[in-house]
Formats: structure tokens, sequence, C-alpha cells
């Protein structure tokens, strides 16, 4: 076929341009901002390079109880889940009747507003002068106190956050798992009654491994996407999560480039950086188990 | 081995475990429904409770027996409810057809055209896919700051266009014609536009429907970057809108006429869904993520 | 084990939403398989042999019926107490497990008296590849194997916890054909050496007609005829099961019975009777003659004339190919001995293409039935 080098390109140029100026430029500029010191946003100078940025935002309290709240966020939420997403599925997949309607129920919340349900939360789980809330009439007829989950103490701002983000995650997760078990074939099953294996070892011993490279991405993908958490938690504890003692890494490298704080993009890129270094890490070592358990056919 | 005598309980114990499994299941999946959808219940009745109802309710009601649509008045008069939507409508339009020109033309060029160096440009396109837009947003920030497009739909639109994905998907669906019909159209002296135009994107309409609704829904729900780089209210999204609702208008506590405001936005993105769920799960399902 | 189902029917609720009639897939099978033999169920696909199976498996209950295993009625018995072994169509091996893992599982599941320890477990899943000589392999994963290993491994899976029945779904269907005709006889000799009852179902008559002891012949649901494959074949029962076994197909030809003559056309085979030596009413029939059934018309003998399209000399046999309008058949395929070479070929030099051929007929290759029913109408040549 006849080379149509220009032409093909110019079709390309628009692409090449939004992600050039969008996503290639600004991924190498992070790095260079990350050790500019002293960076000013308003005279764009400078006055040294090297690692003070990386230095400050390790030492900085916000910081730090941004880094505890996303690991306790990414420890309670991506095993719970993605187990709670495989229970479904698994039960969605047992059913005729109904299937359908379940299904599309549970993919609701993917196609809504997260900060506008989260605010829906927030009056379920909030405790006011006029009210207790829902949830604590709900604790109540089980004889447990009242308790402010969105302004009270941190393991129930926490409990909030995690229950919320559960929610938000769990429609792709059981998409993802509901078409992987589809996918794995009755006769497997039939044969594995025919030789008399109970539920529980058909499940653990078929089902899983024939499942596990879905399963696994949909941990890689939870476990990314947990770190990266931010919209929930702004959703129910608003703007300065600072404050609520509820920030997130990602919250705090918006915080850092804007807002309360007012424009620090070189500390936010440092920031960053080190989230993403995080993440990178967990990544290679999930991939690093995944060759031992994940079955590719 | 069993004997014969056994028999009727094993089948009557078979029965009865299926049959409990089964109610098991549907319990656990109606549990979950309930959690699903009890948010959307709740929105839709303190939507329509008033304000004083609401607020003399120390213990909540689960129904209200005088519903009122003043909320839905108060959401439209006493906060720029229309004007975030307004917003966001023209910039989930504007971002959503630009991204479909870009995306169409790239995808075109990856499947259709040959050119020098097309596999390590296709190869680098797909390395971009694993670039967080955390890690950019920086960036992109102060550019559209120092370009002061702050608090400009250039400044929302612009770096939301692009998506490495979709052209990935497109690509792969373009891909699937046959040859023939390109040199066939040739042949005829059909230009590449005209082929594009006339031929390709028929055939795939349903996978541009898909990333459509998609990039539709990514931008109404979108939140970091408007909030970064609008601090105006004649500029704001529904996301940033509503927080700001929460944090400054209806005096804070008037929860009913903010569930109301909540409402009106959620809406539009559950009538699409409802009528195109299952092109909108076939999508996610092929590798899309919460955008 | 002998295996005994009495009036056993299967319907399926209609997925036409229209038609409110059920589906009647297996309708009102009774007959009994005797103990240690091989049975081959055969039918066209379709015709509800796999479902039959899966009645005996309990992946389906009958919605009428009984079934026995030796004394015991396991009619609604779950899957998992009935001790069958199944080989399924594409093997079911599970993809993550090696050789020797798969083997195993089945005995895995043994709970109680039966559990097993692990060496145990492992000399019998030895015993089991051994058994049909995949012992080699037990470390490989299945998709290391060829459609023929994986076969076996399936066979050996189904065999290692001892089952009394053993079913094969179509087990020769993804194998090419020269596996085919080995592995066939390799089910024969396991089953042999087993002595495990055993049941498989095809839509191959040959494969049926070679390894079983009996075939089951059934279309639509309906058993059409039962019996040893030889006997089946020279004696079948109606028109379908005469069509549906040996290859070449039978020869059909609309043909009548006048003044005690068999005619087809203006051509009389021979005079006929009925077996007691009554008069059989004149009427239509349809005839059906085995290729073997020809005899090649010496000189201008022989009671049929066929218009010659093509001679095959194969060897041993000579397949001499023509036509008749009254066949039902694209083409008459006759089986002749190679002895007769000389003269056929003549006959094709002599005239070219589309000359006169000649035959007699064998008469007991010859079947009748009825046009109206398809029931075979028997008779005596006189």
């Amino acid at each position: 076929m006849e080379r149509n080098n220009m032409k093909a390109w110019l079709y390309l140029l628009p692409a090449i341009l939004f992600l050039g100026a969008f996503l290639v430029y600004p991924l190498i500029d992070v790095f260079i901002y990350s050790f500019e010191e002293g960076y000013n946003s308003a005279s764009q100078t400078y006055h040294g390079v090297g690692l003070y940025n990386y230095s400050y935002v390790l030492h900085d309290p916000y910081f730090l109880q941004a880094v505890k709240n996303t690991f306790i966020l990414v420890i309670f939420t991506v095993p719970i889940s993605t187990g709670l997403a495989l229970l479904i599925s698994a039960g969605l997949n047992s059913i005729k009747k109904l299937k359908e309607l379940f299904q599309t129920v549970f993919f609701l919340p993917y196609v809504t507003n997260t900060l506008a349900v989260g605010l829906v939360f927030m009056i379920l789980f909030k405790k006011t002068p006029y009210s207790d809330g829902l949830m604590n009439l709900i604790l109540g007829l089980f004889g447990m106190g009242p308790v402010d989950f969105i302004d009270g103490p941190y393991w129930a701002k926490m409990f909030v956050l995690c229950f919320y983000t559960v929610w938000v995650v769990m429609p792709f997760k059981i998409l993802i798992l509901t078409s992987a078990l589809a996918s794995v074939k009755q006769d497997y099953y039939n044969a594995a009654k025919i030789d008399g294996t109970s539920r529980l070892r058909t499940f653990t011993r078929i089902t899983l491994p024939m499942i596990s490279p879905s399963l696994f991405y949909l941990i890689i993908t939870g476990f990314i996407g947990a770190f990266k958490a931010y919209s929930d938690a702004v959703a129910l504890f608003g703007t300065n999560l600072n404050a609520a003692e509820m920030n997130t890494i990602v919250g705090y490298v918006y915080d850092m480039l804007y807002g309360n704080s007012g424009g620090y993009p070189s500390y936010a890129s440092a920031a960053a950086i080190i989230l993403f270094s995080i993440v990178l890490t967990i990544t290679c070592i999930n991939l690093l188990i995944s060759r031992k358990h994940v079955h590719y056919s | 081995m069993t004997r014969p005598t056994d028999f009727e309980t094993i089948e009557k114990k078979a029965r009865l475990r299926s049959r409990s499994i089964k109610t098991v299941t549907y319990a656990l999946l109606a549990i979950w429904a309930i959690v699903v959808l009890f948010p959307f219940y709740w929105m839709l009745l303190t939507s329509v409770k008033s304000y004083s109802a609401y607020s003399s309710e120390y213990v909540p009601k689960f129904y209200t027996l005088a519903p009122t649509f003043q909320n839905y008045v108060d959401a439209f008069t006493t906060v720029p409810l229309a004007d975030y939507f307004l917003n966001t409508v023209i910039f989930t339009v504007a971002t959503t057809a630009m991204m479909l020109v870009v995306t169409v033309l790239a995808a075109f060029a990856f499947a259709r055209l040959d050119f020098r160096g097309k596999d390590l440009a296709f190869t680098l396109f797909l390395a971009l896919m694993m670039i967080p837009s955390e890690l950019v947003i920086i960036t992109n920030f102060v550019t559209i700051t120092d370009l002061e497009l702050r608090n400009t739909f250039m400044g929302l639109i612009l770096p939301s266009v692009t998506s490495v994905f979709y052209i990935y998907l497109l690509r792969e669906n373009f891909a699937q014609i046959p040859d023939e019909l390109y040199y066939a159209a040739k042949v005829d002296g059909t230009s590449d536009l005209k082929y594009l135009t006339k031929v390709m994107i028929p055939i795939c309409r349903p996978t541009i429907i898909t990333i459509t609704i998609l990039k539709v829904i990514e931008c109404w729900n979108s939140y970091v970057w408007p909030r970064l780089i609008t601090d105006e209210e004649a500029y704001f999204l529904v996301s940033n809108g509503i927080q700001e609702i929460r944090e400054n208008g209806f005096g804070r506590e008037n929860i009913p006429a903010m569930m109301a405001a909540v409402v009106v936005i959620s809406v539009p993105l559950i009538i699409i869904f409802l009528i195109f769920h299952k092109k909108i799960m076939e999508g996610v399902a092929r590798g899309g993520t919460k955008g | 084990m002998k295996i005994t189902l009495q009036n056993v029917t299967k319907k399926f609720p209609s997925r036409n939403k229209k038609v409110r009639e059920d589906v009647i897939a297996v309708n009102n099978f009774d007959f009994e398989i005797p103990d240690g033999k091989l049975i081959g169920l055969l039918g066209p696909s379709g015709c509800g042999k796999s479902t039959a199976l899966n009645l005996l498996c309990g992946l389906l209950n009958p919605t009428e019926g009984r079934i026995f295993f030796g004394d015991d009625d396991v009619t609604n018995l779950p899957a998992e107490n009935r001790g069958v072994g199944m080989v399924f169509q594409n093997y079911a091996l599970y993809p993550h497990l090696t050789v020797k893992k798969n083997i195993m599982f089945p005995l895995e599941n043994l709970k109680g008296a039966e559990k097993m320890t692990k060496e145990a477990m492992e000399a019998k899943a030895l015993e089991a590849a051994r058994l049909v000589q995949i012992d080699g392999l037990m470390e490989r994963k299945p998709s290391e194997l060829s459609g023929g290993q994986q076969q076996r491994v399936a066979i050996a899976r189904a065999l290692v916890k001892v089952p009394k029945v053993l079913l094969l779904d179509e087990p020769l269907s993804n194998l090419d054909a020269r596996l085919r005709l080995q592995t066939r006889e390799e089910i024969r000799r396991i089953q042999k050496e087993t002595g495990v009852t055993t049941i498989f179902v095809t839509h191959d008559q040959e494969e049926a007609m070679s390894i079983s002891d009996q075939i089951v012949v059934m279309e639509a649901g309906v058993i059409q005829q039962i019996g040893k494959p030889q006997d089946v074949y020279d004696d079948p029962k109606n028109l379908f099961v005469a069509k549906f076994l040996g290859t070449p197909p039978i020869n059909v030809f609309n043909g009548r019975i006048e003044k005690d003559g068999l005619w087809i056309g203006q051509d009389k085979l021979f005079d006929i009777a009925a077996p007691d030596g009554i008069q059989i009413a004149d009427q239509p029939v349809t005839i059906g003659i085995r290729p073997e059934g020809f005899i090649l018309g010496e000189g201008d003998g022989g009671a049929l004339t066929f218009s010659l399209t093509e001679v095959e000399v194969m060897g041993r046999d000579i397949t001499v190919v023509s036509a008749h309008p009254d066949c039902q058949n694209v083409e008459i395929r006759s089986i002749i001995s190679s002895e007769n070479r000389e003269e056929v070929e003549a006959l094709m030099e002599k005239t070219g293409t589309a000359s006169a051929v000649r035959f007699d007929v064998k008469p007991h290759k010859v079947h009748i039935f009825s046009t109206e029913t398809g029931q075979r109408i028997y008779f005596t040549a006189k």
C-alpha cells in the first residue's frame, strides 16, 4: 500500500497536540517542579535544585495524616469491596429470575455524581442538634449510642469514608466479576458435580483459579484507585479536609496546589511523585505475587 | 456405598440444601439492592419534605404525607443551580464533541493509514494510558493559570478533551472493518475523509455511541479539575456547585433544598443510564474505569 | 451395574412463547442396559441423546418415569451421589491443574470412611493413567496436550473413582480422522479391561457400529431400534434406521407392489409374498437397496436398468455410480467385486457416459417400507 506519511500525521495532529500539551509535557514538568526549591508561581523563579521539597512534604504533619488516612482506606476497602463483589457476583451468576434487574440496580452508583450522592450519605450519618440521623436510629435499635459520623471521632469518620468508598467502587467490580464468572463453562461445574465436589470446593478449586486474571486485575486497579481517593472524602467532609483530619494524599496534592495553602506546585509535585512511587511499588509487589497464583489460559 | 434405604434422605437433603442456598442468595442480593437504592430513595424523599417538617423530625420518617415541590423552586431560585446546570451541559457537550473529532481522526490514522513510525507511535500512545491524571494535573494547573484561562470554558475544556483509552477502543473497532471495503471505495474514487465519514463511522456507530456516553458520564461527574480551575461561581459545574451549595448555600441547614438540588443534578445521568444501560455496562466492562 | 429405564420422559418448557407446548427431548424410554456392556446411543444432532445422557448422570431429572442402577432407584438422586463417571464432549479438563491433579480431583472429594491418603490417591491416579497410557504426562497442563491425550486424561479422570457407570458424550467428535479410529479402539479396549457398563453418545453411525455391543438408535426423542449393530443394520425396523446406518447410505427408490411383484418404474425386481406366504396388497412402497446388494447383470440380463455416470475402482471393490428417475438419493451407489472390473470398464468405453448399466439384486439386501408410515414391510422373495 502507498504510504501517506504527511496525511497520516495530519490526522494524528489534534491528538498529538492535546496529548503533548496536557499529558506528556506535564509528566516531565512535574519531575522538574519537584526538584526546584523555593519555586514562586507568581514570578516563576526558583533559587536552587535539590530534595528540599520532598523533605518538606515528608515532615509535614498534614501529609503524614493524609498518608495514614490513605493507607487505612486502602487496607480496608480493597479486600472488603473485592470480597463482597465476589460474593454478590457469585450470587448473581447462580440465579435466573430478576438477574438483569439486580445487575442494573447494582450498577447504578457508577453513573451517579460522587459529590451529590456523598451529600446523601452525609445526612444519613450526620448527627445534628435536631436529629441523630438515620444511621444512629438504626444503631439505637441495637442499643448503641449515637455517634456523629461526620464531625465526631476519627474511627467513625473513617468508617463512613470506607463505607462510602466501597459503595462507590462496587458497581465496577461486580460488573467485571459477573462477566468473568459467566465465562466459566458450565461443563466444568457439571464435571465437578458428577465427581461429587462440594460447593465450597468447587468455588475454591475451580471457580477462583478460572477467574483469577479478572480478580487480580480488580485487586490491582482497586489498590491504585483507593490510593487516589479524594472526591469521596470531599463529598462527605467538605473541602477543608485537613481540618477534618480526613485528607488523603491526592487531597494534599490539590490543597498544596490551590486553596487554603495557596499555590505550591513544587510541594504538590513532590507529594504526587511520592504517592506514585508508593503505587508503583505496591503494583509491582502485586504483579510478583500474581505470577504464582494467577492462571492465565 | 450408600444403601438403597438412604436414597430418600439424600434426595430430601439435597433438595432442602439447594432451596435454602437459593433463599440465602436472593436475600443477599436484595440486601445489597437496598443498600444501593436506599440513598436514592432518601434523596428523593427528603427533597419533597418541607423544611419545617424535616427539621421537626427528630426521628426521621421513612415517608411523607405532604410532599412539596417548594424545595425544587428554592433550588433554582435561591442558588444558581440553573447556571451550574447550564455550565455543565456546555462543558459536557463541547468536551465530548471535541473528544469525538480528535479520537475519530487519530483512530482512523492508526487503523487505516500506513505511515512511517506507526507502530512506534501507537506503542507510545498506549504507554500514555498509564500516566495518572493526578500527576499531570499539577502542571496543567500552572499552564492554564499562566495562559490566564482560569475561570473560562477554554480552561475547563482543553485539558479534558483527549482520552487515550477511547482512541484505542475505536481503533480496535475500525481495524475490524475488512480492507476490501477500503480498496473498493478507493477504486470508486472516494477520498479518505469521505470513506471515514460515509463508511467507517456508520459501521462503528455502536462503539462511537458507547464512548460518547462514557465521556458524557465522565464530564458530568468531573470534580477535581473544575474545582481547581474555577473559583468564580459563574463557571461552576454541578459537582463543585453542589459543594458550594453545601458549604455556603441555603443557610447550611436547609437539607431538603439541598437534596432537591442533588436530585436535579443526578436525574440526567440516571435517565441516560436507564436508556443505555446495556451499552454503558458493556463499554465499562471492556476496560473503562471510573473517569 | 445393570441400568433400567422405565418410561422415562423429559420435557422442557418451550422457548418459543407463542407455542405453549413443551419440547419432548426424551420420549418414553423403556429399556434395559445389561451389566458390563458398551452401549452406543446413536442419532442425528438434536435428537435428545445428550439429554438422555444427562438424565442418566443426574444433571437432569426426568419429568416422568424411573431410572434404576441395579436395584436402586436413582431417579431423583443428585449427580454427586450416583457414582457415575463422565467424559464431556470438550473434555472439561481443569486448565489450571496438571494431568495428575485433574485425575486426582474426584478422589479428593471422597469423605468419611472413603477418604484416602495422598499416597493412595497418587497411586490410584497413576493406575488410571497407566490404563489409558498417559502415565508419562502426569506433570503437564491440559493445554500442553494433544486432543487425543486430553481425551485420555478425561477418561482417566472419569475412571479413577471406579464408577458404576461410565458415560461418554460425543467422545470422538473433537479428534481428527486418524485419531478417531485409534481412540475408538482404545475406548473399546479400556471398557473390556475395566468391565464397567459404558454408554456413549454419538451422531456418527460408523463409530457406534464399530465398537458397541448394542446400539440404541433414536430420532426426535423416540427410540427407533435397539440391538446388536449388525442386527440393526441387517434388519432395520423402519426407513429412518435403514437410512441412518451404513456408508455409503442405502439407495432409496419409489416403488410399488403390484400383483405379487416388486417394481421400480418399468423394472420388476422379483416376486414377493408375506413371510407366512399370504399375498401382500398392492400399494406404493419405498424400497431400500444396500450398495452391496447389487450384482452386475450378465450380458444383457439384469432386472434393473440405471444410467451409468461413473466408475470408481478402489482395490477390493468397484463403486458404480448411476442414476434412476425413481431414486430418492442424488446418485445410486452400488458396490461390486473388482472381478467385474473389465466388464464395467468395457461398458464405460463402449457407449461412453450416460449409458445403461444393468443389475440384479440380492433379495436379503432389499428392504421394503410403507411409504405412508416408513415402517418395514416384511416379505419373502419367490
